[in-house]
This record gives C-alpha cells, structure tokens and sequence, in this order.
C-alpha cells in the first residue's frame, strides 16, 4: 500500500480498495519505523489527530462528498507555515515556532482533502544542498545512510523515497526541490517563479524562491501542482493567470520534441556515472522520437558567483526580522537592545545562515552595492537572455541536475564553495525565473541515484511533466526503491 | 579582495550577528574563499545591460482599499518573547 503512487492512491481509494484510515495508519506506522534512522521528519502529526482526519475524510466518501484527495496523506517543508505543528525552517531560531496562520500552500493542500502528516527536515532556512546545516540533524539518504540526502528540501525527497508519504511540497530558490529530487531517486519541479504562492513559506531569497511538488512520478508531481499552484492575491509576485490542467498533455506523444543539449552542461567535472546516464536518456529520447540539438548557455559558471550574491543579499534583509521581539529565540541574558539583537542572532542562526548574512551584507553596503549586487543583477539578465536564445532553437532543455551522485555525509560540510560548485546547473534556473524538473535516470556504481534536468520556458510545466511522464512510461528508474 | 579581522567585525555589527574575538579568524577566512568564487564575475563587460531584480516584469497590483485582515493581535503576541499590557516588550532605549 505505501509504495503506491499518488494516482493509484485515488483509484484505490474511489473504489474502496482502500480506506483513508488505513491509509494514515500504514503511511504513520512507517514513519514510526524509518524516521529514527532517516531523521526525515522534525514532526509528526498525532497519530489520533490524525485518524480523525482520516474517520472525517473517510465520511465525506461515504457521503460522496469527496474530492479527488480526499484521505490521502502528505507532508509539507517545515518552510511551510502550519497552525497545527511548529515550524522550524530547521532553524534554533525558531525552533518552538507555532504559526498563528497557515500558507497558502497548506490550505489549498487541507482544501484538496489532504491529510498533513508531518513537517520535514530541511537546511536552515532553507540555505543548503545537504541537510547537513538543519538545526535538528542531517536527514540521511534513505538509498545509503553515508550519503547526503541533498538539500534544501532534503527531509521531503527522503521522506517520498522511503515511502513514509506518498507526496511531499518542497521549495527550491537554487535547487532545493530538484537535487534532492535526483539524489533520493524521485521526481520533482520547480515551476515558473509566481505560480505557487509564497504566501506562510518563509522567505530566503524573494525573488528566486518557488514551491513545488515532489513526488515518485512526474504525473504525481501534476496533480500536486494542479493543487498547490494558482494566483493568490496575498501573494504580491503570484502570477496573475488563468488556473491549467498540469495533466493535459501528459499523454501527448514526444515525436518531433526538439530537447537541446547546452554544450556547457556536459563539460569538465561531469562525473562519469552521470555523464553515462544523460547519454543512456539522450537515447532514450530519441527512441521517443525526439529531435536533438546543441545548444548553447555561455554564462552558465558565471551562475554561481551571482547567485552567491543576490540570494545572500536577499537573505540578509529578509532574515532581519529574527530580532528576538516578535517571535522565535531570545538570547536569555543581554545588556542593552542592540546587545540582545547581536546575542538572539548569534545563538539562533547556525554557520552558514550567518555566513550567507554575513556575505549579503557586505555586497550591499555602501561602497560595494555597485560592484556586487548591481552587477550580479546584469548577470542575472545575461543568463535570462541566454535561455531565450536557446528556447528558439528548442522546446525544452536537458542536462544533469548536478555534476555527481549524492556524496558522502561530512564531505563537502566545512568547504562551502565547493558545496555551491555543486548547484551549477540548478542555479541559472531560478535566476531566469523558469520551470525546471528533476526526473530519475539512473543509479551511479555505488548504487545512488542520478537524475536529469529538464527545464522549459515560461509556464511550460504540463510540456516538461509531458516529457518527463513519456519517459517513465518506457523506463522504471522512477520505480527502483532503496532497501530500507 | 581580501576580508580583514577588522572587516569582518564591521559586517558583523551591521548585521546584527554576535561574534566572538576567536571566531573572527575562522569567520574571515571562509568569507574570503566564497569571495574569491564571486570574485570572477567583476571581470565580466555588462556595459549597457539593464539590471535585473526579479524574473517578471510585473508592477505592483492595486486592490480595493477594503478591510482584507482580521485584527488577530492576541495571536501575533503570543509568539512573542516578552510582552505586556498588549505590547512587545524590549530593553530600555530611552533613559
């Protein structure tokens, strides 16, 4: 049962296959198993609170009354603000955190009769592509308790790989969502920035932070996204467009799908697992009928330099608010105001949420806003334009999601500039401000998975999940589960 | 570019960030590695291209100018630290 996926969920549970407190049990039970070693989840609904939604949605079907998903359990990124369980953003800062409100997100979740099983693990404030940063512990890769799991949204990808929900939401403003997609072997997107509202998730970098789906396949990661995405008014970046059906086009044939290659992305320092597994789909697309062209994205390195500027930027302004006044940690002993500000934040953020504030600082302050942040912006509309140039050559893009499989816990933890080396490919994404998804395509020698990137112009997810759902109908890399 | 102690003990006070005399070195040099990677981007010509800030180029919508929020003041309070008589509450800054 806790293998299925979210649409055989529906079936199962439209025919009575399937009740939904069997269901909220099964999926709890597992947790209860796994979690002690994953570290997935920072926390669980009670398990009572939890039978009762599940008695309540179980009624609603008795009376036909219920939705599509209604009674079926998932579980939200602890960015996601919840009335019903603290929220942490795995941070000591806000580590007793109860929201008074939920995000738009979680409603629209509750309002599509899902069941909110826990709130996942993640790095702090969402600043990490390990896990490793989190306040409460590093998730563990549910393929092999050595590797990372990925990160930011690390607890999420571990917690649909070993089954202990079906679906989860995560965010991704520099991968978050997609590499640790790929290194915990599921699917996941990161829609057009604006189509899920940022309304309760607590912001890290404004303008490049985006929710999105992530799920065991690319048709469960629709029918999430027909869920979570949709203008929302207390949103003011939402997109401002008409509400689509993610799972129109999922069973559109691929002939003639014209997928560009950016030569930049296949270059040195692809690990060679990963560089057989883009050749293996590369393959694999064409049998499907697609054409393939070279394209290409001059400014991709140059990615990484500015997004270590604007989101750290971003971030030292959003991150002002943990003052110590209105919510989250206080230092207990201080002398003055300012004292209890430099202690609250100094006890409350951990090493590389400081570091990134830090850094934001500096790029703005007076002298150096031109050199580093306005600069970074001019980059920023290269890169944008790069990927325009390339969308008239094709309909949609294909790289790696990062240059290697998950790596070894503590590896990479006390070097941060070869931790941001690592997000090369996801970066470029959110800069433009595109759709992007992660889909399984292999497993490297070690056993770990790999994923590709596929990423589509403007508000072209239903094509991405199209292509990224025909692939999976001819392969099962998005069936493989780790042992645990 | 290079960090100093001094600098860092600066960008630390602007921030707001506590930091400890033996941290600073430690502080400085990591500063300085993720610098250098962001360094390489100084060198690139963008003469002539428009900044940009955010991936649309939205304006800012209007809505009506009707009540759109409930007053939920006992909730907000309730997360705070330190309050009272309907206030959060601070150390003195005003003798």
């Amino acid at each position: 049962m806790i293998h299925a996926t979210l649409k055989e969920l529906t079936r199962a549970l439209a025919v009575r296959e399937l009740s939904s407190r069997e269901l909220v049990s099964a999926y709890l039970d597992r947790i209860a198993a796994v979690n002690p070693t994953l570290n997935a989840f920072i926390s669980v609904a009670e398990r009572e609170s939890a039978l009762a939604a599940a008695d309540a949605a179980d009624a609603a079907r008795a009376a036909g009354q219920a939705g599509l998903f209604t009674g079926i359990p998932l579980a939200h990124k602890d960015l996601f603000v919840t009335r019903q369980l603290p929220t942490t953003c795995g941070s000591k800062m806000l580590a007793n955190f109860v929201s008074p409100y939920d995000a738009t997100v979680v409603e629209r979740c509750q309002a599509a009769g899902f069941i909110n099983l826990g709130k996942t693990n993640m790095d702090e404030f969402a600043m990490g592509s390990t896990n490793e940063s989190s306040y409460f512990g590093a998730v563990k890769n549910p393929w092999d308790v050595q590797a990372v799991p990925g990160g930011s949204s690390g607890g999420s990808a571990a917690a649909v790989a070993a089954r202990m929900v079906p679906v989860a939401t995560g965010t991704d403003t520099g991968g978050s969502i997609r590499q640790p997609a790929a290194f915990c072997g599921i699917t996941g997107i990161k829609p057009t920035y604006g189509r899920v509202s940022r309304y309760g998730m607590v912001a890290y970098a404004s303008s490049l932070d985006q929710g999105g789906p992530m799920a065991q396949t690319a048709e469960d990661c629709a029918l999430l996204l027909n869920v979570m995405a949709g203008f929302d008014g207390r949103d003011s970046t939402s997109l401002d467009v008409a509400a689509e059906d993610f799972c129109r086009d999922l069973q559109q044939p691929l002939t003639g799908l014209k997928v560009g290659l950016p030569k930049e992305f296949f270059a040195a320092g692809l690990d060679g697992d990963v560089a057989r597994v883009m050749d293996e789909t590369v393959q694999q697309l064409k049998q499907l009928g697609c054409d393939i062209v070279e394209i290409t994205l001059p400014k991709t390195e140059l990615a990484i330099p500015a997004y270590y500027v604007i989101a750290p930027a971003e971030a030292s302004s959003n991150l002002s608010r943990y003052d110590g006044v209105r919510y989250g940690h206080r230092a207990a002993e201080y002398r003055d105001l300012n004292d209890m500000y430099e202690r609250t934040r100094a006890e409350g953020f951990g090493a590389e949420v400081k570091r990134r504030i830090l850094v934001g600082t500096y790029v703005l302050s007076h002298g150096y806003y031109d050199a580093y942040y306005l600069q970074a912006q001019k980059i920023r509309r290269l890169i944008a334009d790069d990927f325009q140039a390339a969308f008239a050559q094709c309909d949609v893009i294909l790289g790696p999601v990062a240059p290697t499989p998950a790596w070894n816990l503590g590896e990479k933890a006390d070097d941060p500039v070869q931790m941001y080396l690592a997000d090369i490919y996801t970066l470029s994404v959110n800069l433009a401000g595109l759709p992007a998804m992660s889909v399984p395509a292999g497993l490297s020698v070690q056993q770990r998975p790999i994923g590709v990137q596929l990423i589509g112009n403007y508000q072209q997810e239903a094509r991405l999940l199209n292509v990224a759902h025909q692939f999976q109908q001819v392969t099962d890399w998005h069936q493989r589960r780790p042992a645990i | 570019m290079s960090l100093s102690a001094a600098d860092i003990t600066r960008l630390a006070r602007l921030a707001r960030i506590g930091i400890e005399a033996g941290e600073v070195d430690a502080v400085a040099n990591k500063l300085n590695n993720v610098f250098g990677l962001i360094e390489k981007m100084r060198a690139v010509d963008t003469t002539g291209v428009a900044p940009m800030s955010h991936p649309q180029p939205l304006g800012l919508r209007l809505r009506d100018d009707v009540v759109s929020v409930e007053n939920q003041r006992e909730a907000f309070l309730a997360c705070a630290p330190q309050t009272e008589a309907g206030l959060y509450l601070v150390p003195r800054v005003i003798e």
